[in-house]
This record gives structure tokens, sequence and C-alpha cells, in this order.
């Protein structure tokens, strides 16, 4: 049993890759460490158990990467994703760092593989765990066990008492009641606010409530709201958040991986008035992935239907649930509750303006739209093979942006511009230092690891001062 | 449509897991699953047999109970496996033996003790059951009249599970000719003997919780290669009789007495690990139903073993008598009982795997059709 009467040396809230990162490297400095996980031991680990890979620099292929990828071309994609909204600093350090990231997490359990079938464009630049997240998280879980580190499930932090940046204890709520925890330096490493749809609403408005959370129900940025209280500077934009269009069938929370749909450049997408509303062939698919969230989040009642037909079935990755099958157009709105005169004659204006072009899935090829007001620029070709098949889609959010501001050594600064005496941030939580807007796959579990590995340290010694 | 519900829940499975692939790097189950987009019976049978039960996947899904996707791919593997079992039994009337298998077992087992104590009562008089016969077995029962009967029961136990290889071959859709292919077969055999698939992954399985072990693993060896050592003994044995005309009893340095200990050894530390294992085993990766199989089988290898060494060290004394009758009922109920219980697992998996190995390489060359 956990003793929560006990003074310990380190604090971490959360249990995802950042916190038990941040927990294994302060024990590995000595320090006593107490883990702070507000789900029960199923759900550890918040959407750490839904990843699959990590993105870490490499100067030589390895057994499980098939070429190199060196810091500068790192740095070069994050530039790209996020626009220049980026700590250049920090950003550099943290590339630098995940070189060594790649030994590090080996020797705390964790097993990597070549890239998964269906995702090869990821072999080189992205290490993939054996097994996924959950797996790694395991291998985390028994590292810091077999190292002392004290773990609590269904703890969730209900308060922080901070003086002048200068952490002393935290109130958890537990089954059993609430508690006081005292102890020398705190790693917050709770995620972001994705789970908390009031805050959503707060950006979104009532739309927000037809959002599907992909990961856990327990992030939902109650830390992040305290860290702001006492001072704690904020970084990132409130607003933003990754948003994907997900299988509108999908669980309320942890739908994860499974329910994404990559079929959307194979067909037309439309709204529930039967209507597009975007270029569904602008570009390849994981440079477009990451918008359709938000184009259908834009929809009346935040849903829209992904249309194609028996030419196109076997060319993406199947998902979860199986799409809504029909032998004809009519048939089809039938079944997903359209109106059948609307659905009709959007798609036969949409295949009178497709033009003759060769078909070519891997890359941008010469199929495209002529004369409809949104055009399909790629990959268009005529929905008119029964039987003909539809995903329904919603919005699914993946995570926020806003977070603490945090220095080289992980250690959150102050809005007056002072660095905090002991309170450190890892993971997505300060995600935002580093990734102002944008995604790049694999670039959480790389915040998560390094700053945490950091974070621990940084704590175990400040603790020990 | 399938079969059966079990089925249907492993297609369900096996859906799920294809639009995930987490677990691809764990075993052979998930990249045999991938070369596949729809999944009929054969399909899920031949999976069902590729998987060795390590609950790694178990333990790394993010989707299983209390998740709503209740995803329990070791679970539902071993009951569509042991639906398998039963589908394939020669001749199908006997198929229901796999029911209630444990208790039938048993029961096969007593009844043949009980005739061979009767049969050696009959025919000699009870006295001599109890006598002193300084290690020789045939004065109970002449050497040709115990070939005959467990030549039969052995004989009869091949036909059975070669009918069955052959329903199970059919079933999956594989043709003859793989089993001819020599690269697949070795490699099959390579992957069986080492037990590969029952690693997680690399790390050992994972049986009573996500702590990796490599327990089961090394238990079956000792169980496996016990079993391999004892048969040879017994090979050896007919040979030097039939052979060089050197008739049993043999001196402990003699090779089949030396094989016999030492497999009989490996065959009482093995089922007694593997029983252990099995208490300890997280019970929601346990398929109840077909607890009673696995566990009677464990018994009878242990009580084939246990009798055997018994005897050999209890040879010279009055116990003799009893304890022949003994293993030898116990024997040949194992042998009858072959083709209906647990000791099947082997032949599909090791047959499965022949398949696996094929496919892998089809997979490693690309030729594969992967979704
Ligand atoms: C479906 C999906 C797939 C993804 N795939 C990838 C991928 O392949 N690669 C990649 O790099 N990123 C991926 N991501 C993003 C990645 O999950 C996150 O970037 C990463 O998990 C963040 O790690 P973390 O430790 O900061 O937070 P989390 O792993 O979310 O952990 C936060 C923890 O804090 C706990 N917590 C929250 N509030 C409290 C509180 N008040 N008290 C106590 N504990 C609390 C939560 O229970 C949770 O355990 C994916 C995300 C999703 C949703
Ligand atoms: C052809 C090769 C074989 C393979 C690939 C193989 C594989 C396996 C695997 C993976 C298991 C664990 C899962 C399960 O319970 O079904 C198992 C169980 C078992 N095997 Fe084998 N096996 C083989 C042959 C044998 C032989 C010849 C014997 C002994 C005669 C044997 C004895 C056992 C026993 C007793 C168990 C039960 C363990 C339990 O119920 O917990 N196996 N085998
Ligand atoms: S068992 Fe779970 S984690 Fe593994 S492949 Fe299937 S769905 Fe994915
Ligand atoms: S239990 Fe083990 S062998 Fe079976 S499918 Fe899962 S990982 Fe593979």
């Amino acid at each position: 049993m956990v003793d929560f009467s006990k003074r310990y040396d380190v604090l971490v809230i959360g249990g995802g890759n950042a916190a038990l990162c941040a927990a294994i490297s302060a024990a590995r400095e000595g320090a006593s460490v107490l883990v702070l996980e507000a789900a029960p031991k199923f759900y550890r680990g918040g959407n750490t158990r839904h990843t699959r890979n990590m993105r870490c620099a490499h100067d030589a292929a390895t057994d499980t990467l098939s070429g190199p990828y060196s810091e500068e071309e790192f740095f070069d994609d994050l530039l790209r994703v996020t626009g220049g909204n980026t700590n250049e600093d920090l950003a550099r350090m943290m590339i630098h760092e995940s070189k060594d990231m790649l030994d590090w997490i080996v020797q705390q359990g964790v097993r990597f593989q070549p890239s998964l079938g269906g995702t090869l464009s990821l072999g080189r630049t992205n290490s993939f765990f054996l097994g996924g997240g959950r797996a790694m998280l395991n291998a985390l879980y028994l590292t810091a066990e077999d190292l002392g580190v004290a773990i609590a499930y269904e703890a969730e932090v209900i308060g922080l008492d901070v003086e002048n940046g200068m952490f002393l204890g935290a109130k958890v709520k537990r089954p059993e009641g609430e508690t006081y925890v005292r102890a020398g330096a705190l790693v917050t490493a709770s995620g972001g606010f994705e789970a908390n749809k009031e805050w959503l609403e707060e950006s979104w408005g009532p739309a927000a409530k037809n959002f599907l959370i992909r990961g856990t129900r327990f992030n939902r940025g109650t830390v992040l709201k305290m860290l702001g209280a006492a001072g704690v500077d904020q970084i990132g934009d409130p607003t933003q958040c990754h948003a994907v269009a997900i299988d509108a069938r999908a669980p309320e929370y942890d739908g994860g991986i499974i329910t994404r749909l990559d079929c959307v450049v194979f067909g037309v997408v439309v709204n529930k008035h039967c209507e597009r509303f975007y270029d569904e062939g602008e570009d390849v698919w994981p440079k477009r992935y990451a918008i359709w969230g938000r184009l259908v989040a834009g929809q009346p009642d935040q849903i829209a239907y992904i249309i194609f037909d028996a030419s196109s079935l076997e060319l993406f990755m199947p998902s979860c649930f199986p799409p809504i099958k029909a032998d004809s157009i009519r048939e089809l709105a039938g079944k997903l509750e359209l109106d059948a005169d609307a659905l009709e004659k959007t798609l036969g204006e949409f295949n009178a303006a497709v033009k003759p072009g060769t078909f070519d899935h891997t890359q941008l090829d010469d199929c495209r739209t002529q004369g409809l007001a949104i055009e399909k620029t790629h990959w268009a070709r005529k929905i008119e093979k029964a039987p003909f098949y539809a995903y329904p889609v919603r919005p699914g959010i993946t995570f926020t942006y806003l977070g603490v501001r945090v220095n080289h050594q992980s250690r959150m600064m102050m809005a007056d511009g002072k660095p905090s005496a002991n309170m450190f941030a890892a993971g997505e939580i300060m995600a935002g230092n580093v990734l102002g807007k944008g995604y790049a796959a694999g670039i959480g579990m790389t915040i998560g690891s390094v700053f945490g590995r950091i974070a621990g340290r940084e704590a175990a010694t400040n603790a020990r001062n | 449509m399938h079969a059966t519900n079990t089925l249907a829940e492993a297609d369900r499975l096996m859906t799920l897991c294809n639009s995930c692939r987490y677990c691809e790097g764990l075993c052979a189950v998930f990249p045999a699953m991938e070369m596949r987009r729809e999944f009929l019976d054969g399909d899920l049978n031949y999976l069902a047999n590729l998987c060795h039960s390590c609950g790694a996947c178990y333990h790394d899904c993010q989707f299983s109970p209390p998740h709503e996707f209740n995803m329990n791919v070791p679970k539902v593997m071993a009951q569509v496996r042991a639906e398998s079992y039963a589908a394939y039994a020669w001749p199908s009337a006997f198929a229901p033996m796999f029911e209630k298998n444990g208790l039938k077992i048993s029961l096969i087992a007593a009844l043949s003790v009980a005739v061979f104590i009767a049969g050696f009562v009959a025919w000699h008089d009870p006295a001599a059951l109890f006598g002193q016969h300084a290690g020789n077995f045939y004065r109970l029962m002449p050497h040709n009249t115990m070939v005959v009967i467990f030549g039969a029961a052995f004989l009869y136990a091949i036909i059975a599970m070669i009918m069955g290889i052959r329903n199970f071959w059919k079933n999956i859709g594989e043709p003859a000719s793989t089993l001819t292919q020599g690269g697949s077969l070795w490699q099959a055999m390579k992957d069986a003997s080492t037990l590969r698939y029952l690693d997680g992954g690399g790390v050992g399985c994972m049986n009573d919780s996500e702590r990796p072990t490599d327990n089961r693993r090394r238990y079956h060896h000792f169980t496996f290669y016990g079993f391999m050592l004892c048969f040879a003994s017994t090979s050896i044995a007919t040979l030097y009789h039939y052979v060089l005309g050197k008739q049993a009893p043999y001196a402990w340095y003699d090779l089949p007495v030396l094989l016999g200990t030492i497999g009989g050894i490996g065959l009482i530390i093995g089922p007694i690990g593997l029983l252990m294992a099995k208490r300890e085993r997280d019970p929601m990766l346990v398929d109840e139903s077909r607890k009673g199989m696995d566990v009677a089988f464990l018994v009878m290898l242990l009580a084939t073993s246990a009798t055997g060494l018994a005897l050999l060290v209890l040879r010279d004394t009055s116990a003799m008598g009893l304890l022949l009758s003994a293993h030898l009922g116990v024997v040949f109920a194992l042998f009858v009982s072959m083709p209906y219980g647990k000791f099947v697992h082997g032949i599909y998996r090791f047959l499965a795997l022949v398949r696996y190995a094929k496919e892998k390489r089809m997979i490693e060359s690309g030729e594969a059709g992967t979704a």
C-alpha cells in the first residue's frame, strides 16, 4: 500500500509516458518518488495507452529504423508543421536529446519493432513500440516498481499548495477519501484538457458537445488550471486542439486508433444536407488528415459522411466498424437518414464534373473535377460502381495545445519571468513550448520522454538540495 | 456467416485487430491475420491454432476488458481452438468426447487400470499379482500380448489423428502440397521445438500478470522433451527385443532405462510446473469450459511418468504387479484417448506453423496481399 503520510522527494502527477519517464529518472537519481494517477489501473497512462511510435533523431539505420534521420531534418520537419511556432532553443535541445532516448527508453524495458503494416511512410523516422503504447507503459511501470517508485491509482489531484512559485503539497481524491501529500519537488505530467468538454466549449461553443475524445477521459486539465491560478506562465493557444475526423460510431472516450478513417481521398464527403464542403483530394492523406476534424466541426450537428463505391473499398486500411453498404445511392441515403434526392443530386453533379485521368492513389494524380463550386483536385473518380459505401464521421479530439512554460531544465516559469523553485513539467502539459501548432507523428512521445527524463532528474537534484 | 458464436466473436476481434495492428510483433497470429481482410471459419481456426496463449496481447491491448470493445484474444482463441479439436475429431461421432473431457478421460483411465488388474488376476492365480518377479514384467503379461494390445491402441490413435489432420488441412483451405515443402516443415519444427511464439514477442509469456516470465515455456520443454525421451525409450526397447533379441528387464545403465528415467523425470517436473502455472493464470485468460481437458492431459502425463518411475524403482518388490497394471492401464488410456484430448494441440499447432512458415516467406518477399 502507498504511504501517503510520508514526505516524498518527488511527487509526479500523471501516469503516462512523461510521468513514468520522470518517475524512473528521479528514482535512478536516488529520490523517493510517488506517482499519482487519476485513472484506475487498467486505464493508467492516459493517451500514452493509445500511441504506437515515437520520433527520435538517429545517425544511421538500425534493426527497426530503415534509415538515418538527422537532427537537422527533424528540426526542419518541426519548423514546417509548426509554421515556426516553436521555441527554437528548446526544440533543438529536445531533438538532440531524442537521439539518446532510443537507447534510454530501451534500457527502461521498452521494446521497438519495425514500422507496422500500413505505416511504411514512417519506417525511417519513427520507432514503433512492440505491442503498442500499453506494452510500452507496462514496461515502464514494471521498471518503476522495481526501482521502488510508489504508485497510487484512482488518486486524482484536486488541489495544489503553491507559495511564491514553491510547491508544498497536493490534495488528493481517492476512493477512501481525501488526503494531503507533501513532497520536495513536483513534476506535473497530467496531459492536456481534451476530455474537458466544458472547457472545450469555451472556444468551440456548443459544437464541442458532439466531439468525440480519442483518448482518455481523465485528461481534464484541472492541474493545468491550478498551475495557472498559482501564477505559472501559460503557453500555447487555448482555443486550438488537434482533431481528426473519426467514425461517428466510436465511443465517447478511448476509441483510440482503430476509429480513424483513411478513405476521404477516395470518395466525397458531404454534410447532413448532402453538400460537399471541402476538396477531398487537396493533398496526400498524411498531410491532410489533421484538418478534417476542424472541417467536420464546422458542419451542422458536427456530422459528415464519407461516400465511396466498390472500386475504392480495398485501397485503405480497414477500420473497426464496417462501412454502411447499399446497392444504390437512394438506398444508402435511406440508411444514413439523408435526403435521397439531395444526395443523388450532389453525386450526379460530382460524377458529371469528373474529368478523365489516370488514377494513382500513391501520388498526386491527374484525376480531377472541373466546374464544381468546390472541386476535388486529385483522385476524383466517378462514384458509380455498386455497392456504395459510407462512413459517418465526427470530430475526434487528440490533444490540446495550451500548457505551462518551461526552461531547459523542464522547470516551470512563473508569469513574472522567474523560474519556479521546485516545480517541473513534462509531456503534453508543456508540449506547447516546442509544438505551438500542427503535429508530426510521434512527437508527442518524444516530448514526454525527453522532458520527462530531464524533469525527473532535475526534480531529484532539486529535492536533495 | 459463422458456424458458432465463438467463431463470430473471433471474427469481430480479428477485424478490430486488423484495424489496429499494434500487436503485430508479438507472435505469428497478427502477421497472418494482416494477410486477410475477411475471416472465414477456416481462417479463424488456423489463427486460433497458431496462437500459443502467451497472454501478451491481452495485457498490451488498450481495448481489453473493462473497455467496451472487450478485446480478449487469448481467451477467445482458446475457445475456438477447443471447438476446432472437436470439429476435426475422427470419427466425428466421437466429437462429443471433447465435452466434459476431463471426466471422460479419467473414466477411461480408471477403467483401463481396473481391466489390467482384473486381467492379471484372471489369467494368473491372484497371488501372482503380489508376488516378487525380480523385475520381470513378462511373467504377468507375455511380451507378445503386450505388443498386440499396445500396438493396436497406438495404431488406432495414429489413424484417428491422421484423419484429424486431413480435416484440419481441408478446413483451413491450404493445398496439400504445402505439407511437402521441406523449408516450411523445417521452419515449423524449429518454431515448435523452441516454442518460439510462447514468449510474448521476446520477454516471456504473461500468465498471471503483465510481468512476463518464461516459466510456461520452460515447463513445456520439460514435458515435451520428457515425453519424447520416454517415447524413444520404448521404441529402443522394442528394437532391442526384436532386432537384438535382448529381453527386459534392462540394467539401469542400459539405453531404454536411462532415456526412460531422464524422460520420466522431465515428465514429472514439466506437468507439475504447468499445473502450477495454470493455477496462477489470470482467470480472465482462461477458457473455463475446457479447463478439465487441460488438467486431465497434465494429470495423465504425470500419472504415466509417476507410475513408470515407481515401477522402475520398485520392480523387485511385491508392489510390481499392481504398479505394472497401473502403468499399463494409464499408458493404454493415454494412447486411446490421444485423438480426443489435449494431445492434439501439438499436432494442429505444428500444422498451423507449417502453413505460417510458408505465409511468412510470402510476407517477407512482398507477395502477400496485405490490406
Ligand atoms: C489515439 C491516439 C494515438 C496517438 N498516437 C501517438 C503516437 O503514435 N505517437 C505519439 O507520439 N503520440 C501519439 N498520440 C499523442 C500522445 O498520446 C500524447 O502526446 C502523449 O500520450 C502525452 O503523454 P503525457 O504523458 O503527457 O500524457 P498522457 O499519456 O495523456 O498522461 C496523462 C496522465 O495524467 C493523468 N491525470 C490527468 N489529470 C490528473 C489529475 N488531476 N491527477 C492525477 N492524474 C491525472 C491521466 O490519468 C494520465 O495518466 C496519440 C494520441 C491519441 C489520442
Ligand atoms: C508439436 C509441438 C507442440 C507445440 C507447438 C506445443 C505448444 C503448446 C503450447 C503453446 C501450449 C500452451 C497453450 C495451451 O495450453 O494450449 C501447450 C500446452 C501444453 N502442451 Fe504442448 N505443444 C506441442 C507438443 C506437446 C507434446 C508432445 C506434449 C506432451 C506430450 C505437450 C504437452 C503440453 C501440455 C501438458 C500442455 C498443457 C499446459 C496447460 O494446460 O497449462 N505438448 N503446448
Ligand atoms: S489485441 Fe488490441 S492492441 Fe493488439 S492488435 Fe488487437 S486491438 Fe490492437
Ligand atoms: S496470446 Fe500470445 S500467441 Fe496468442 S495471439 Fe496473443 S500474443 Fe499471440
